[in-house]
């Protein structure tokens, strides 16, 4: 790894809490040794996301700080459902923000109920906190109305920060994909107000081909995941490929993406896998994983068994579906984009039962030898459509474990005794 | 040739050995203590004294502290453990519940394989160390504890925490509730919680594994409370080192 540049000016600057975030920093390294260094036979293209991880609060945010400077805006996103082609198009950034790490619950839980997902909580104590980067640099949030506990959660982050929510319908009826197309038009106009720039039909599609083009290089990488005898790649090293996908520019991503699905394509060819043959097959689903939370892909990679496919907004829910590129007008580029972002199957909808179906085609697409049905504690959607999830996959006679975990390390030898029976039940 | 079973559980070291047919020949129990490393210590000196010696035979280790035992020639969980254990004890499919100190499992038997499990999630309710913090706090052994009950009327203590439900415990002594209705609550409150757990999983009968199977009035509450027949068997509480052994049938 190249010599680390010292990022603490920068730091500095975006008014972080330095003692604090030193910390976080003091203790990546070694996470990030533990659960991905340890892996053997990685693609070499996986050199870019760890290079990326390895400064991960340095290396993009210097360069949102330098577009900044020429002028750009930064938006920051929590959620799939904000499409990134408005703020592309306005000449706009979007970024993720930090919230997959125990580090910031405690600063969270000042402020909100303990009894609320880690990942809401992390969020506002990321921001609250002053210990991430990328809550610093951020011009505007854009939040949206997905579960309770974010709508909630952002009504005390936009006492600190501007914030643009986004009304996000609850059910796939006709009308409500109208009416979401509707909610990207207002999204439209408070992006040209924070941008300056003027939303046209051309930049608008070149910016839904620009994010199409992303899409379908991660979809890449995921085809060659299908393949029933070779695993040209660990789940943990393609989960860090869709957590940097959140922070990176999308061209740059698009490109890495690429570069890596040829390495892979090219391993199924030569039959390289990083898994011994008759490794069992694991598909993830459930709730997101943000960096760097890896616990779960660690014990189960580490207990016998691969992950080859992750239905979470993390994995399959990010890139599947392309936005329709044959509207000209405003009107009917909304309409595609509501289109397409409706088709992601959240538990945040009601009833949500394409995601069952989902789940099912894809359990079959990947060949998988068990299903592990996963929800960050308190996280009342998920867990709630658990049980009809678990009831379809016992039906169509695929195995599946339900973990309910949050971002601690202490239930970790529990987790490990789970994962490794459902691995022995499936042997 | 001989084969041995070790079950390192978070209250109690089991230790089992048995012969090429399948016959039970030795079984010990021990407490575990604060190291699972010196359990399995005591363990294999006590079976070295019976002329077992743990670094000649086969051996499969199972339980929380099963990365515990430096002579064991494999370690497989205790889900699948009490699983094999069961069936070789019940000779049936069925629902296996085990009541351990630390955790509740409930696995589903077909066709003499784990086909499906459930474990509490990480809080002591419903478990042992429940019925030991309890125990404890009340002065008297979870035997006395669950005679006790049987003598009382129910009194419901509402606290799923086990925490929180020791300091509904002191209240409810200071309130001058008799001990006998506390100690009916807290087996109730045990009994329904594991009812619970293993609400989604349909069979015909229940066995009960580990350390609560000795227990003559929980299993009858137990089987009151599921509404079907809950069968032991006087070994039971050796299920996960009777699963080991049986893993371990190939000498290394």
């Amino acid at each position: 790894m190249a010599e680390a540049i010292d990022r603490h000016g920068l730091w500095a600057d975006l008014g972080m809490d330095l003692e604090t975030h030193d910390v976080l920093c003091s203790v990546l390294p070694q996470a990030f040794g533990d659960v991905y260094l340890s892996q053997e036979n990685r693609p070499e293209g996986m050199a870019f996301w760890d290079m990326v991880v390895a400064d991960v609060h340095g290396i993009r945010p210097q360069e949102l700080v330098d577009a900044q400077a020429q002028g750009q805006k930064v938006f920051g996103t929590f959620c799939t459902y904000v499409p990134d082609e408005v703020v592309i198009a306005c000449n706009g950034i979007v970024t993720g923000l930090c919230g997959g790490s125990q580090f910031w619950v405690p600063e969270g839980e000042k402020y909100l109920p303990a009894d609320m997902c880690p990942l809401i909580k992390a969020s506002l104590g990321a921001r609250f906190g002053k210990t991430c980067p990328f809550f610093r640099i951020v011009d505007q949030i854009v939040g949206e109305t997905t579960c309770d506990g974010k709508k909630k959660m952002y009504e005390i982050m936009a006492e600190d920060v501007p914030m643009h929510i986004m009304q996000l319908p609850q059910m796939k009826r006709p009308q409500d994909f109208k009416a979401y197309a509707e909610e990207i038009a207002l999204f439209a106009k408070n992006v040209e107000e924070v941008t300056g720039v003027t939303l046209t039909e051309e930049n608008l599609a070149a910016a839904i081909k620009t994010i199409n083009e992303r899409r379908k290089a991660l979809a890449r990488v995921y085809e060659t995941r299908k393949n029933p005898d070779v695993i040209p790649i660990s789940g943990t090293d393609a989960l860090l490929m869709m957590q940097i996908a959140f922070f990176d520019d999308p061209v740059r991503c698009a490109q890495m993406a690429n570069q890596l699905a040829d390495e892979l394509e090219q391993r199924l060819v030569d039959g390289v896998s990083v898994f011994p043959a008759g490794t069992k097959r694991i598909l993830i689903t459930g709730t997101p994983m943000a960096i760097p939370n890896w616990k779960l892909h660690h014990i189960v990679e580490t207990s016998g068994a691969a992950i080859v496919c992750e239905e979470n907004c993390t994995g399959t829910k990010f890139f599947t579906n392309l936005v329709d590129e044959s509207q000209t007008s405003f009107e009917g580029m909304f309409q595609a984009l509501a289109d397409r972002y409706m088709q992601i199957h959240c538990a945040c909808f009601t009833p949500n039962k394409a995601r069952i179906d989902e789940v099912l085609q894809l359990a079959k697409d990947y060949h998988v030898d068990g299903v592990i049905n996963t929800n960050l504690k308190f996280c009342t959607t998920f867990k709630t459509e658990a049980p009809a999830l678990e009831k379809a996959l016992e039906e169509a006679g695929i195995p599946v474990l339900d973990i309910e975990t949050d971002y601690t390390d202490n239930d970790a030898e529990q987790l490990r005794t789970r994962v490794g029976a459902f691995v022995e039940m499936l042997g | 040739m001989n084969r041995i079973g070790i079950d390192i559980g978070s209250t109690a070291a089991k230790a089992v050995v048995m012969d090429d047919a399948g016959t039970l020949l030795y079984s010990v129990v021990m407490p575990t203590g604060f190291n699972g490393v010196e359990a399995a210590h005591r363990l294999a000196e006590d079976l070295g004294g019976r002329g077992y010696d743990t670094n000649e035979l086969p051996c499969v280790a199972t339980g929380y502290g099963r990365i515990s035992v430096p002579y064991a020639d494999k370690t497989i969980t205790e889900i699948t453990c009490h699983g094999l254990g069961a069936v070789y004890l019940f000779h049936s499919d069925g629902l296996v519940i085990d009541v351990g100190g630390q955790d509740t499992k409930a696995i589903l038997l077909q066709d003499g394989k784990v086909k499906k499990f459930i474990m509490n999630d990480k809080c002591a309710a419903g478990t042992g160390k429940f019925l030991e913090v309890i125990a404890d706090r009340m002065g008297v052994t979870q035997e006395e504890l669950a005679d006790l009950a049987s003598q009382g009327e129910h009194t419901p203590i509402s606290s799923m925490c086990t925490v929180f439900a020791e300091s509904e415990v002191i209240s409810l002594v200071g309130r001058g509730e008799p001990r006998e209705n506390i100690a009916n609550g807290v087996i109730e409150s045990v009994v329904g919680r594991v009812a619970s757990l293993v609400a989604s999983m349909q069979a015909n009968q229940v066995f009960l594994t580990g350390g609560l199977c000795e227990n003559d009035y929980v299993i009858k509450r137990l089987s009151h409370h599921l509404g079907c027949p809950v069968t032991t068997a006087p070994s039971a509480r050796f299920a996960g080192a009777i699963g080991a052994a049986l893993s371990a049938i190939n000498p290394v």
